[in-house]
């Protein structure tokens, strides 16, 4: 690590064992029983388990219901993914090139990061309920009967809304930095090579900012795995009945609802395993980013 | 004050590289060394060796007969001044400078005078409650040597402490650390890859090429007498002429043509001849001796002017004052035969 | 000559086209910022009206005289099914949550880096690759097995069953270890021949290098911990232990089947949940800006 380091043979060790201890008791322990956990089946009352190989593993990605919810997943991610990116980069683009109220416009873009998922999907409650939501309202007014919580699509369409809503803050921020890291040279190299602003963009700005623009790909699609649990449980009330539900959401309610403790843990290595290809192919491409700059 | 006696020090990398061959040398009470090489010659990596920041892997130094292989750098009683200061950002000047007497335990008392005395000698007083971002790199550079002086170290290091300033603070700065070390006389190692450095400070000069000690010597001696092709080249700008050659029946002859004045008769064979700019004349007019010379350019530098051309076929740079001889006037070139240089071709070493 | 003059006359024509293409910036920019807006503001403005006003007219567009009425009652009126837990006590619990979290993942994390990056010791590489792989996992996958083990350690319903188990990945080591590689290796040199062992420059060297880094990475964990929905809900059946995040669902299953749900003090206890990590990042945004970006480089 560094050129220079200390050398005492205990001294380290007692800084690492607040940290070794916790990370043993609570990610390395409850990881290894979700994995024994799959490989068994518990009745409900606990009272005993049998080990029942690849079943749960099988039965839950031959059930239909799985199948549906990953096919929900698969898209719901890319739809938020897709459209908070878009947004972001839209208005990262803008803010950067106005002068005047540039800060302003940051501080507004930018503090609902620190809004909680499920406070979040309160207001997406709000906005989109059958009763008082003025985009029920709005959505009437065009001839689209919009049901929250009644129907699929349309729950599924608010979900989207607020969860991109909700992500649009970091992204934006990331861009804005990405951008502002462009140097003022090569800025001014484009402006005298190249006499179009959009195609300045395409060809030199976009470029450059195209690691961060991975970076942020791997950081929404983990945001849309996992942490829109608040939003989709307020958005559903606590209970789901046919509404559409996320692959992390269905892990819970398997667990905690249902009582499947096999089929929710084998759902949880399934994660688990998704989300280390995911961190697998962020870290070989940060390493390749290093030679880049 | 010290002395500092290497002997056979070698570092080896983990990873195989070997940054320093067999250093092996001994350092007077007061003396002032520069090392002196390019980028990755292992000037710094001895110069750590010293302060304690770098293991040894083979071989000993010793700081007065004590032998400080295995000496935590702060009990070696040295001090240092880092290229980019190493200044403690969240520290006043005044803290800077007493946080290494504080960890020694020194009364508030002591530190206080101590601190106040060196502030005076360098000027710091009027900054003592600055932090280092308020000052400016000449100022931030005193503090760091105030730092050091006021440990009062056996030895001081100093890596490459002039490089980040502007060039005229720079040789400001040269001739005042020269003159704090011969008031203090405390020992110094002084490394640089700045040939003017080395030349106008050092006491004495080593210049280190791949890990290896080139030469050791003073100044003079370096230049006048350098023991090897890279010191001739490295040490002197513009640097020496190269040129190929060879003793043939016991006088200097050029690849191109042309005797070159020696004073030495060689066993036949190639050899590499190297003239200093300086010390050749250039004329109109042939003279016996003279070799003809094919002028190209001239760069004015004001004071001097330094003529480019061809002899013998090679490139060749005159260092001149003469207004008359320059442009294309300069048709032949002569040589001061007791300043060219005969080196093996092989070895590169000096052939007297 | 002349070409310096039609230089000199041109830019006022070119001036005009660029306006417009700002104007159309601000337009976006505008559109943008009111988007983000819009649900906070109306919510905001809702949470002053009594409750039959917005069951019948929907959302408000204007401040209502119910304001007091509905933010006294999610804070200071005990609510649930208990009947034990008010918005200040959720508050605590809140803020408790937030600050353990925040301050236990930064000594813990700082620690645990400071031995990565400076020492050099037996099993390092094993110590950081132990620390590390947590990175792959978030605690949403292995939710259920976490449950249990904190049951099985007897700490349901307490605090340390709350912060703890969150604390167990490495997001802040990571951060500190990036952060401390870019303390100029010399500063460690200097403090060495200074006489500095570990403990000295820790606290007298690194602890105030770092302030700025500490400052970003706690406003991102306060407002990580405070925000926290999945954990405290599985891990908080006791009312009392209840935060305002976790409130807001308790407020949705009173909800459902009341006759005139309770909007004003839902909306209320909402604008509640999210005002303190809002001001926090909006108060302290440079340092947040400057932390979030650096600790992913």
């Amino acid at each position: 690590m560094k050129r220079v380091q200390f050398r005492r043979p205990i001294f380290p060790f007692l800084l690492l064992i607040p940290q070794l201890a916790i990370i043993a008791v609570f990610f390395y322990w409850p990881a290894g029983e979700a994995i024994r956990g799959s490989f068994y089946l518990e009745d409900p009352f606990g009272f005993s388990s049998t080990y029942v190989g690849m079943d749960n593993y099988t039965d839950t990605v031959t059930g239909s219901e799985y199948v549906s919810v990953a096919k929900f997943t698969l898209g719901f991610t890319a739809v938020v993914a897709f459209f908070s990116l878009a947004l972001a980069l839209l208005l990262a683009v803008k803010a950067d090139s106005v002068l005047r109220g540039a800060k302003t416009y940051r501080t507004l873009l930018m503090w609902v990061y620190a809004i909680a998922p499920p406070v979040a999907g309160l207001f997406g409650i709000l906005l989109f309920d059958q009763a008082i939501g003025p985009f029920t309202k709005i959505a009437q007014s065009i001839g689209w009967d919009f049901k929250l919580g009644v129907n699929y699509w349309d729950s599924a369409t608010a979900m989207v809304i607020v969860a991109v809503w909700k992500q649009i803050p970091i992204n934006f921020i990331f861009f804005l930095a990405g951008m502002q890291s462009v140097p003022m040279a090569v800025r001014e190299a484009a402006l005298i090579d190249d006499p179009s602003g959009p195609s300045r963009f395409f060809h030199v700005i976009f470029p450059l900012l195209a690691p961060t623009a991975f970076f942020l790909l791997i950081i929404n699609i983990t945001y849309a795995l996992f942490d829109t649990f608040g939003i989709i449980d307020i958005l559903h009330k606590g209970e789901p009945g046919n509404n559409p539900v996320t692959l992390v959401y269905k892990v819970y309610l398997d667990g905690f609802r249902g009582n499947d403790l096999g089929g929710s843990s084998a759902q949880s290595v399934i994660l688990m395993v998704l989300v280390l290809i995911l961190t697998v192919v962020q870290f070989r491409f940060m390493e390749r980013r290093v030679h880049y700059t | 004050m010290a002395q500092v006696t290497i002997s056979s020090v070698n570092k080896i990398y983990p990873n195989g590289f070997h940054a320093v061959k067999d250093a092996d040398f001994h350092i007077k009470d007061g003396e002032f060394i520069v090392l002196v090489g390019p980028s990755g010659c292992g000037k710094s990596t001895l110069l750590r060796m010293f302060a304690g920041l770098e293991d040894i892997s083979t071989g000993e130094i010793a700081i007065d007969d004590r032998v400080v292989n295995d000496v935590d750098p702060a009990q070696r009683d040295i001090a240092m001044v880092f290229q980019n200061y190493a200044l403690y950002p969240h520290m006043t000047v005044y803290k800077n400078m007493a946080y290494g007497l504080k960890r020694a335990k020194k009364s508030k008392e002591d530190i206080e005078i101590a601190v106040q005395k060196v502030a005076k000698m360098l000027d710091l007083t009027p900054l003592l409650d600055r932090k280092p971002s308020q000052l400016s790199g000449g100022q931030r550079q005193r503090v760091a040597m105030g730092r050091a002086i006021v440990r009062s170290p056996k030895l001081f290091l100093f890596d490459e402490p002039l490089s980040n300033l502007d060039a005229k603070l720079r040789s400001q700065m040269r001739i005042e650390v020269r003159r704090l070390q011969r008031d203090l006389g405390v020992t110094s190692v002084y490394v640089t890859h700045d040939q003017v450095e080395a030349m106008t400070m050092a006491d004495r000069i080593v210049v280190l090429n791949a890990g290896k000690i080139e030469q050791i010597g003073t100044p003079a001696q370096i230049y006048q007498s350098p023991a090897s092709v890279f010191v001739a080249t490295f040490m002197g700008a513009p640097p020496m002429n190269m040129l190929e050659g060879g003793f043939k029946d016991g006088t200097l002859t050029l690849s191109g043509g042309g005797v070159i004045p020696h004073h030495s008769h060689g066993a036949n064979g190639p050899v590499s001849i190297g003239i200093r700019p300086e010390k050749v004349t250039l004329q109109a007019e042939e003279t016996p001796g003279a070799l003809p010379f094919t002028y190209e350019f001239t760069e004015d530098l004001g004071a001097v002017k330094l003529v480019h051309g061809l002899l013998g076929g090679e490139r060749f740079i005159v260092h001149t004052h003469e207004e008359a001889i320059i442009g294309d006037d300069a048709k032949f070139l002569s040589i001061d035969g007791g300043s060219v240089h005969v080196f093996d071709v092989n070895t590169g070493q000096r052939i007297d | 000559m002349t070409d310096i003059t039609t230089a000199i006359a041109q830019p006022p024509v070119r001036r005009r086209k660029i306006r417009w293409n700002r104007v159309f910036d601000h337009v976006i920019l505008i559109l943008g910022s009111m988007f983000m807006l819009l649900p906070v503001v109306l919510t905001l403005l809702t949470s002053t009206w009594d409750n039959v006003t917005i069951h019948t007219g929907g959302i408000q567009y204007s401040i209502g005289e119910d304001a007091f009425r509905n933010y006294q009652k999610a804070l200071f009126e005990k609510s649930g099914f208990s009947q034990v837990v008010d918005g200040m006590k959720m508050m605590t619990n809140s803020l408790i949550l937030g600050l353990g979290f925040a301050i236990g993942k930064i000594v813990i994390s700082m620690m645990a880096a400071y031995a990565i990056v400076y020492f050099r010791f037996r099993f390092a590489t094993f110590a950081f690759w132990i620390v590390f792989t947590t990175l792959l996992l978030p605690l949403e996958v292995r939710i259920l097995p976490s449950y249990e083990v904190v049951q099985s350690l007897g700490l349901l319903n307490t605090y340390t069953g709350l912060i703890v188990p969150l604390i167990a990945s490495a997001t802040g080591t990571f951060y500190f270890r990036q952060f401390f590689k870019s303390v100029p290796e010399e500063t460690l040199e200097a403090a060495r021949i200074d006489g500095a062992g570990p403990i000295h420059f820790f606290f007298d060297i690194l602890v105030p290098v770092s302030q700025t880094m500490i400052a970003a990475i706690f406003i991102i964990m306060f407002v990580y911990g405070w925000n926290q929905y999945l954990w405290p809900t599985l891990m908080t059946t006791d009312e009392n232990m209840f935060t305002l995040v976790r409130g807001i669902k308790q407020i949705m299953q009173v909800w459902i089947g009341a006759n005139i749900p309770d909007y004003g003090v839902a909306m209320a206890l909402a604008i509640i949940a999210m005002t303190p990590p809002v001001l926090i990042v909006i108060l302290f945004q440079n340092w947040f800006v400057k932390g979030l970006v650096e600790s992913e480089k």
